[in-house]
């Protein structure tokens, strides 16, 4: 296994070339293994590869999907349920493409004296876009508080998926704010939005 | 230059007269063996309180459900600095501070086979604990990763994730340079008549150890390296941006990690195979067995890695393989236990201090390798995966495995260090302490894994209170009840009834022959071997 193994201790001269030849074996394997590590992020490549057990780029490939991008018209809209409060998207219309990020924001201001505690309901135009309308961040995720007479400007961040069917050309978003009565907040905030 | 030194040593017995430097200095430039040994321990030891009171943090917040004391960040930064610290400033530490005072003694050696050279490992510890402890306090804190340091998080934190990726460079070389050490010691400084198979068996746990450091650390330094790189320098090893696969980190990491584990757990192997027979009055039963047993482990444990990422997507074959492959390893720790127990099996038993934390190795160890055959299975694993279960494993197998064990050793060799008897009754009311409140702490978290309960999260679901009051005032008290070691230790130290050179009668060993405390230089001629020392 080891040459290094056979002979015990028995004369001290021969020691320190004995000793180096150990600590030669024990440094090949520190090196050995540095180079090991080193090659790692090839071999891993190469070796999923060859032998189809581990798809490294799938992640990639569902991102780059063969479907082409297309333009399409979108349009914004608010309403408020109880009225008190202004409700109104910063845009109103714009033209993106599928797959590309959208930032709209959303102004509301509270007209009353009082604190309004309430939520964003989304619904589409027409109703099946919402299932392609893929959101990364929205104010609708949550109840939101409103101090007597605050305003607030709040963001929407979504894509429109690409496989959005073709005769959509013109997807609508538009949000109606509904009040939560008080003491009856308890329900969880992103159901209304899980539903697609 | 080491034959005339040697030649020397011919000439001249009484070392023990020459100037050595005295205070700190001697601490600082020594060479010896026994002095860089304490050293050792003493450092373990301090990491231990540290890497102690950072779980008491956990265990503070943890006491009730919300949030406490400390806020989400710091308590994912407490519980990665506690494992790095206990991990690489404890437990191995510690172990190497034994087998420095210890395998020159065993094998009839006058000291370690590049003395200058163990020097240095021993120092470069404290700057690597440094760098590991002052990341709390630069912008961004410590690394919150979990001592796994999995990317995407490491990629995105502060630069206290550089300092801990510099610590593990630094800790990784003190390591490959004491294994060398070990090795060539080992190999080449027993006396003569000692062939491999009649070698203490704690010189035979550090021998596959070495070797298994000298083979992973490189590894982890590779992967730290890399990460660093992703960092910094613009590379994609494992950054998603870039086309890289975090995944792969994880095999890396776990091709280091698992070996690990039995760097960690051998040398426990070690000591507990002395203790156990000198404590049964017998021969350690199955030798030969022990020694394979040690060599399968320590070959098997590179083979096993992706039992930690049965989640990450890995195929069904994967799965499988490393399920089966990891079961296999229960095989050769079977026999280990199987041997200890039969050694005591009809010996003349006596239940001083060693060897009261030798048993309770061995049945908490036991319990910690039975949960991790439970959590080799895939499917049960895909329920168990990051819940308290899964930290109760580990610490039976960290703590009450690895820690009970070095315990086991420091009672057992106390004598021998300080020419003192240490107090039998401090002794074993610091072993039911430990024993009791370990498994206050500990058991209660099987069940809270089982019901779900996920690890690295500072707060938990109301349903969950109950046991985890439990399970914190367990560690409070554990916790504690370390404090009585240190006043043993600093008793024996000071004083008390003169240890004879052979404390305990049913101990065999080189190390036994010399005087107690053991003096400065040893064995400056091979001393003869006979059968009556041997452990075969």
């Amino acid at each position: 296994m080891n040459p290094a193994l056979d002979p015990p201790a028995t004369t001290v001269r021969p020691q320190a070339r004995s000793n180096q030849r150990v600590v030669a074996v024990m440094l090949t394997v520190v090196v050995g293994s540095l180079l090991f590590v080193s090659v790692q992020p090839r071999v891993y490549r190469a070796f999923c590869e060859w032998t189809g057990l581990y798809d490294i780029d799938r992640a990639e490939r569902v991102a780059a999907s063969s479907i082409p991008a297309r333009p399409v018209t979108l349009e914004f809209d608010a309403n408020t349920h109880e009225g008190g409060l202004i409700f109104r998207p910063q845009t109103t219309s714009l033209v993106a493409r599928t797959g590309e990020i959208v930032h709209v924001v959303y102004r509301i201001e509270n007209t009353r004296d009082r604190t309004v505690i309430g939520q964003a309901i989304p619904s589409y135009g027409p109703q099946y876009a919402g299932g392609y309308v893929k959101k990364l961040d929205c104010f609708c995720f949550k109840q939101q508080t409103f101090a007597p007479h605050e305003i607030r400007e709040m963001p929407v961040v979504f894509l429109l998926d690409k496989s959005l069917p073709e005769d959509a050309n013109t997807v609508t978003l538009s949000y109606t704010f509904f009040e939560v009565p008080a003491g009856s907040s308890n329900a969880p905030a992103t159901l209304a939005e899980s539903g697609k | 230059m080491q034959a005339t030194s040697h030649a020397g040593y011919a000439g001249n017995h009484d070392h023990d007269s020459h100037g050595h430097p005295t205070g700190w200095k001697r601490w600082v430039t020594t060479t010896n063996h026994k002095d860089i040994g304490t050293m050792y321990l003493w450092f373990s030891f301090a990491m231990f309180l540290v890497g102690g009171a950072m779980s008491l943090i956990l265990r503070a917040e943890l006491f009730a459900p919300g949030l406490q004391y400390v806020s989400p960040e710091f308590y994912n930064q407490m519980l990665t600095l506690h494992a790095l610290i206990m991990v690489f400033g404890a437990i191995m530490p510690a172990f190497v501070g034994f087998a420095n005072w210890m395998i020159p003694m065993m094998i009839g050696a006058s000291d370690m086979a590049f003395a200058r050279m163990n020097n240095w490992s021993f120092w470069l510890l404290p700057p690597a604990a440094i760098l590991l402890s002052a990341s709390i306090f630069v912008p961004g804190g410590a690394p919150g990763t979990g001592w796994t340091l999995y990317p995407p998080l490491s990629i995105q934190m502060g630069m206290g994730m550089d300092m801990a990726i510099f610590a593990v460079h630094i800790l990784g070389m003190s390591s490959i340079m004491g294994s060398i050490n070990i090795v060539t010691t080992i190999l080449n400084l027993r006396t003569p008549g000692m062939t491999l198979m009649k070698m203490p068996l704690f010189c035979w746990t550090w021998l596959v150890t070495a070797f298994l450091l000298i083979a992973s650390m490189p590894i982890l330094a590779g992967a730290v390296t890399m990460l660093l790189t992703d960092r910094h320098f613009g590379t994609s090893f494992f950054s998603a941006a870039g086309g890289g696969d975090p995944v792969l980190f994880q095999h890396i990491f776990w091709f280091f990690g698992h070996p690990e584990v039995y760097i960690i757990a051998l040398p426990a192997f070690g000591v507990v195979s002395h203790v156990i027979p000198a404590f049964s009055r017998k021969p350690l039963f199955g030798y030969a067995s022990m020694v394979y047993a040690i060599a399968a482990i320590g070959l098997i444990s590179f083979f096993v890695w992706a039992h930690h990422m049965y989640v990450t997507g890995i195929p069904l074959t994967g799965q499988l393989y490393f399920m089966y492959a990891t079961m296999l390893i229960a095989v050769p720790t079977g026999v280990k236990v199987f041997n200890w127990v039969t050694t005591m099996w009809r010996g003349s038993l006596s239940f001083e201090t060693p060897m009261l934390f030798a048993l309770g190795f061995l049945v908490l160890f036991t319990i910690g390798g039975l949960t991790g055959l439970v959590l080799a299975m895939t499917a049960v694993d895909i329920q168990l995966q990051d819940t308290y279960y899964v930290v109760a494993h580990f610490h039976y197998v960290m703590v009450a495995g690895a820690l009970f064990s070095a315990y086991a050793g420091l009672y057992f060799w106390l004598p021998k260090w300080t020419g003192h008897m240490y107090n039998e009754g401090l002794g074993k009311l610091h072993f039911w302490l430990s024993m009791i409140f370990f498994n206050i702490a500990f058991f209660p978290q099987h069940f809270l894994g089982l019901a779900g309960m996920p690890r690295r999260i500072p707060d938990y679901a109301q349903q969950f209170a109950d046991f985890n009051v439990i399970s914190s005032i367990g560690a409070f008290g554990f916790g504690f009840s370390q404090l009585l070691v240190l006043v043993v230790v600093i008793q024996a130290v000071k004083g008390g009834a003169k240890a004879p050179s052979r404390p305990w009668d049913g101990a065999h060993g080189l190390e036994w022959t010399v005087p107690s405390p053991a003096p400065y230089h040893t064995f400056e001629d091979p001393p003869v071997f006979n059968q009556a020392e041997a452990h075969g």
